[in-house]
């Protein structure tokens, strides 16, 4: 399977399209529209799984494309909205990082992505190493959106988006045993932490869910 | 149902029975009850046969830690049911707290004892989940940051982990073929010589930033003084005792598999320089820490960092060495956060400053803590000085340039801990203002605090022979 074969270059397209939506996580600044990019995001994890699971002919796949369509393309992204609304977060973010240079971080972290992989997989196939620089971009992406945003939900949707990278590696290595079983808890792990941030705000009434009025908590109070 | 199983599942079926219990007093004491059940079967599993049983595996590593990690298990419920109704958790949080304990516990026992990568990755995102919602358990702002840093720095490190974990399989797959066999740690470590030493390397690299963070290893351990000064003090205990080995123990099998290729970088030399600098940023960050849970959170990181340290210098004793000293931190340190928990609790507040002169007003707590405080510290003769003399021995017979910083690392550490020590036992004692806990609480506490005492004097200086044998077995298996 290599570049020109209808298998290999949906494949790529569908980890090509993920890689774009972790691009526009990271520059868009409206909450409500980054929850829409992580839901296209989803949806597309769930294309791919479903492809991958029709090229490896490897039926569990579609379980995975499933769960993923279902919880992350719909449910996640509507209980995030709801959270959006209920905590009034409608308005432009800051970031720490200004859009052109966590652009341009970001293109170097998918150069350090191409750098790593390229090497170490001389022998694998193509297929095989194209996927893991897709999914291993989209890893840093989401790792360094969590860098640069201060806010609590966007720090999920940056984790969420990572997870999605680990799932779309996960689907492109064949024959990858408990991939249902290690995807299905890495979701628990996303819906964890959206279930905890709804709890506590319920709960605790947190008038914002910005991490920098958590800092005033933190270490050694002196 | 085969034996390691029915240690994990045991725990989970007494999780959902404690969610579905209402009443505290009633809870702790199954909680109680579920423990001790537990220890009662792990202690059964040094007469079962080494070797993989599909998923998961027993031999001479695991063994060892789950039974400690079941006995700790088994002090920290009891002490947890003196000190819960102190804790002032409403009928919700009560339940999920004592839910969580068991929820950790068994996912803990799973981590160590499967053989598949990817079950091992999931039971520790369980305990993870589950020790999160337990530093939650008070619901304070500052108990919800801490929380909330575990969270996010843990799951992010998971998540790192989970990516090594598929390249790895990667990096077998041509070899081991589809299926099971791709993730099992046993067929990974007999092919590793013929696999891609290039994916190998980047799969270790993700692996060890991913279990190191749960390890605490510096610069990966910001979350771990906060979690541990948070939640309830039982936590404390069950996270210095059973976490941080579960995870350097991960790290280990990964590290087993990837030195098993010679084609790879140096892994050990990672491990050990992570683990220096564990201990000398954790020797300086003692002297600047006032709050006591705080202090001895920051010692773990030291003492893992110095196990750590121990498994990168390699070789059998090394090996042995580190082996040892994890258990033997685990004994002491959980002892050393019951005796802090009594020691809050008589003095309603957990700042060095207002632990003072226990020794003069409570002489059971203030020796018992005294003398952990001094075996955690590295003194005679219990089993920490053993593997810490047992370790400068083999860096001075291996790398004797290393031998200055690490020095300087274990002095500065001890020195400090003294000083604590000094701080909190001896001297005029401050007054009670704390509510005193009753009789049955004290004992709750004092009783596993001198039972691990002793246990750990027993590591020290008479340790049996199978439980020897059992330790060189171990260190050989990990090369």
């Amino acid at each position: 399977m290599s570049f020109g074969q209808l298998p290999y270059d949906v494949a790529h397209l569908l980890g090509g399209a993920m890689l774009l939506t972790s691009f526009v996580l990271l520059y868009q600044r409206r909450v409500p529209a980054m929850v829409n990019a992580l839901a296209a995001q989803g949806a597309l994890l769930a294309a791919a799984a479903a492809w991958q699971g029709m090229v490896q002919a490897a039926p569990q796949l579609y379980v995975t494309a499933l769960v993923a369509c279902l919880a992350k393309a719909v449910a996640i992204p509507l209980a995030l909205r709801l959270l959006i609304r209920r905590l009034d977060l409608h308005r432009t973010v800051e970031t720490a990082l200004g859009i052109g240079p966590s652009l341009i971080a970001g293109v170097a972290l998918v150069a350090l992505a191409i750098l790593t992989v390229l090497p170490v997989t001389a022998g694998a196939r193509a297929i095989v190493r194209e996927d893991l620089i897709l999914a291993l971009s989209v890893l840093l992406l989401g790792m360094l959106m969590m860098i640069t945003r201060r806010n609590a939900i966007l720090q999920v949707i940056g984790l969420m988006s990572m997870e999605n990278g680990l799932i779309l590696a996960a689907i492109g290595a064949a024959g990858m045993p408990l991939v249902v079983e290690l995807s299905t808890a890495a979701l628990v792990l996303v819906a964890f932490v959206v279930a905890g941030v709804f709890v506590f705000q319920i709960r605790e009434r947190f008038d914002s869910v910005d991490i920098g009025f958590l800092e005033l908590h933190r270490g050694e109070r002196r | 149902m085969p034996l390691p199983w029915i240690i994990v599942f045991l725990p989970w079926a007494g999780a959902l029975a404690l969610a579905a219990i209402p009443g505290l007093a009633l809870a702790a004491r199954l909680n109680v009850l579920v423990a001790a059940l537990s220890f009662l079967l792990c202690l059964l599993l040094f007469g079962y046969p080494h070797g993989v049983q599909g998923w998961t595996r027993v031999d001479a590593l695991n063994v060892p830690f789950v039974t400690l990690a079941a006995f700790i298990g088994l002090t920290s419920a009891l002490f947890s049911a003196g000190f819960v109704a102190a804790e002032g958790f409403d009928r919700l949080r009560g339940r999920a707290y004592h839910a969580a304990f068991q929820l950790f516990l068994g996912a803990q026992a799973l981590a160590l004892l499967s053989d598949n990568l990817g079950v091992m990755w999931v039971a520790i995102e369980i305990a993870t989940l589950a020790s999160v919602l337990m530093v939650a358990a008070h619901g304070t702002p500052a108990a919800i940051q801490a929380a909330w840093k575990f969270f996010i720095l843990c799951g992010v490190g998971i998540a790192l982990a989970l990516f090594g974990t598929i390249v790895l399989y990667l990096a077998a797959q041509p070899v081991a073929g589809h299926g099971d066999t791709g993730l099992s740690w046993g067929a990974l470590r007999a092919v590793a010589h013929q696999c891609d030493p290039g994916l190998l390397n980047l799969a270790f690299v993700f692996l060890l930033v991913g279990y190191g963070t749960k390890a605490g290893l510096v610069p990966l351990h910001s979350w771990l003084p906060d979690a541990e000064a948070e939640g309830p003090i039982a936590i404390s205990a069950v996270l210095s005792g059973l976490l941080l080995n579960a995870a350097l123990i991960a790290v280990l099998r990964a590290e087993v598999i990837v030195v098993a290729n010679p084609g790879t970088v140096a892994a050990d030399a990672f491990l050990l320089t992570l683990g220096l600098a564990s201990v000398l940023l954790a020797s300086v960050s003692l002297w600047r820490r006032r709050d006591a849970r705080r202090f001895f959170a920051w010692s773990s990181i030291g003492h893992v960092g110095l196990a750590a340290f121990a498994f990168g210098l390699g070789g059998t004793a090394a090996n042995a060495a580190g082996l040892l000293h994890l258990a033997g931190h685990s004994v002491v340190k959980s002892a050393i956060f019951f005796g802090v928990g009594h020691a809050v609790r008589l003095k309603g507040g957990q700042g060095i400053a207002e632990i003072g002169g226990l020794v003069a007003s409570h002489p059971a707590l203030g020796w018992g803590l005294a003398i952990a405080v001094a075996a955690i510290a590295g003194l005679p003769p219990f089993s920490l000085f053993a593997s810490e003399f047992l370790l400068v021995t083999e860096t001075t017979a291996q790398a004797w340039w290393l031998l200055p910083p690490l020095l300087i690392g274990l002095f500065t550490a001890a020195a400090a801990k003294i000083v604590t020590l000094q701080a909190m036992c001896m001297g005029a004692p401050r007054p009670d203002a704390g509510v005193p806990p009753g009789r049955a609480a004290s004992l709750c506490a004092l009783g596993p605090l001198w039972v691990h005492l002793l246990l750990a004097l027993a590591i020290g200086v008479a340790m049996p022979a199978p439980l020897a044998a059992m330790l060189q077995d171990a260190a050989r298996l990990l090369g």
